[in-house]
């Protein structure tokens, strides 16, 4: 109970600090607090994708239903970060270039993201069995990463996009590029929304177990 | 040329011209890609071919042709394993060969396939919509590797959807998002085939495309026993 608390004022501090704390960027200005909550999300997206990729490669190799679940909660949870990676960034596409979408390869490429999970939801509702359902999307969702690199990326590096790059570290020099008081609050919401990740991931963790005893217990 | 030094080679070979014999009694799947792609051709053509030229019409020519492709593969290129389905062989082809060569088998099946369409498709294509290439060898490089993605990564997709019951556009909705990365590539570079550009500017997505064929045949390898194994 503690640590959620903890967690929900780390995370208030980090909003309030992203507004007051946080010196306005250079040249994106304002805008740019929202990188606070925009890159977060989508490295937590990414790595809840990637979870769910190993989730299913366990699953595959040991054949225990547990797996199936995990994977299919990390997807689930990966969308949710994935369509707040894209909210946040539509919002700052319309302060930032006028539009809230403009088909920019960084934009088409996270909603191909999500198009390729929403696929793997639909697999996952057209089988009945639930053998054979672990087993196809458990190979979907292997499939589904490995476009995941290519899409997030290799695009935005081979087609010219708008999309600023992150200067976080620079490692020729061995310094910091982002400057004192936005690294902090940055990496203070990295490992807010991380904690968020695993206490989401816990809470479905346990429901679905908790519904998978109540259904054999039930015989189904 | 079935050499018995590389097993999964011969059979899936042997895989292959089974199909292919399967499929030259009755046309099917291929008359319904063929059917498909000329349909679209037709209507586009008619619509568009004569009012526009230059810059504009490349880009949309470029994209029409993939659209075209696409989904002439999507209609066409799960018939392989629903077929095996519908007519009750799949335990035969279980106990007859291991998965992998199954797979060849019907990857290059479908590479078959959808070659003799785009053989058929691609020029009726440039003639119906007045288009001039620039660079032929790039255009017929994107068509050719574009062709073998599309068949690559549709293969074990037609293997999932066929054991899920093949139900609706269950094929479609799975192919689309796995296939984006390819149609993205293959439009672009056949945008600059049509519309000319600096050499090399075709080279980056010729590469790109030649990666996806890699890793889509690599992946599709080492999971096709899992779809194809209960």
């Amino acid at each position: 109970m503690t640590w959620q608390i903890i967690l929900g004022i780390w995370m208030s501090g980090v909003v309030i600090a992203s507004f007051v704390y946080m010196p306005a960027t250079q040249g994106l200005g304002e805008m740019g607090r929202i990188i606070v909550y925009h890159v977060p999300a989508a490295w937590i997206a990414v790595l809840a994708y990637l979870m769910a990729m190993i989730n299913s490669i366990h699953y595959l190799r040991k054949r225990e239903i547990r797996y199936d679940r995990q994977a299919q909660i990390n997807a689930e949870l990966g969308t949710v970060f994935c369509i707040l990676a894209t909210f946040t960034g539509a919002i700052w596409s319309r302060g930032a270039w006028g539009a809230y979408w403009n088909w920019d390869p960084r934009q088409t490429s996270i909603a191909v993201l999500l198009m390729i999970y929403a696929a793997y939801f639909v697999l996952r509702s057209a089988i009945s069995d639930s053998d054979m359902r672990a087993r196809l999307s458990a190979v979907y969702a292997i499939l589904a990463f490995l476009t995941v690199p290519f899409l997030v990326f290799i695009v935005p590096r081979v087609y010219y996009t708008l999309h600023p790059d992150l200067e976080l570290v620079n490692l020729a020099e061995r310094t910091f590029e982002m400057d004192r008081q936005m690294l902090v609050v940055f990496l203070a919401s990295v490992f807010g929304v991380s904690g968020l990740y695993l206490w989401l991931y816990n809470i479905q963790k346990r429901l679905e177990n908790l519904y998978y005893k109540k259904a054999t217990k039930r015989g189904f | 040329m079935a050499t018995s030094s590389f097993p999964w080679l011969s059979r899936g070979l042997a895989v292959l011209r089974k199909d292919l014999r399967i499929e030259f009694r009755t046309r099917y799947a291929y008359s319904a890609l063929l059917m498909f792609a000329v349909t679209t051709l037709v209507t586009v053509s008619f619509s568009v071919g004569g009012f526009m030229s230059g810059p504009e019409m490349t880009d949309i020519a470029a994209a029409l042709l993939w659209i075209i492709l696409f989904f002439s593969a999507m209609a066409g290129l799960s018939r392989t394993f629903v077929q095996e389905e519908e007519s009750g062989t799949v335990i035969a082809l279980k106990m007859a060969a291991e998965p992998e060569p199954v797979y060849i088998g019907k990857y290059l099946f479908n590479v078959v396939l959808l070659f003799s369409l785009t053989v058929l498709v691609v020029p009726l294509f440039v003639v119906m919509l007045n288009l001039s290439v620039k660079l032929v060898g790039g255009f017929l490089a994107t068509v050719f590797l574009g062709a073998m993605g599309l068949a690559g990564a549709s293969t074990i997709l037609a293997a999932i959807v066929a054991k899920a019951g093949a139900k609706g556009s269950l094929m479609t909705v799975l192919a689309f998002p796995i296939l984006l990365p390819l149609l993205l590539g293959a439009i672009s570079a056949t945008r600059t085939a049509l519309g000319g550009g600096p050499p090399g500017a075709i080279n980056t997505d010729l590469l790109m495309l030649f990666f996806y064929n890699g890793v889509a045949l690599a992946a599709s390898l080492l999971l096709f026993e899992y779809v194809w194994n209960e």
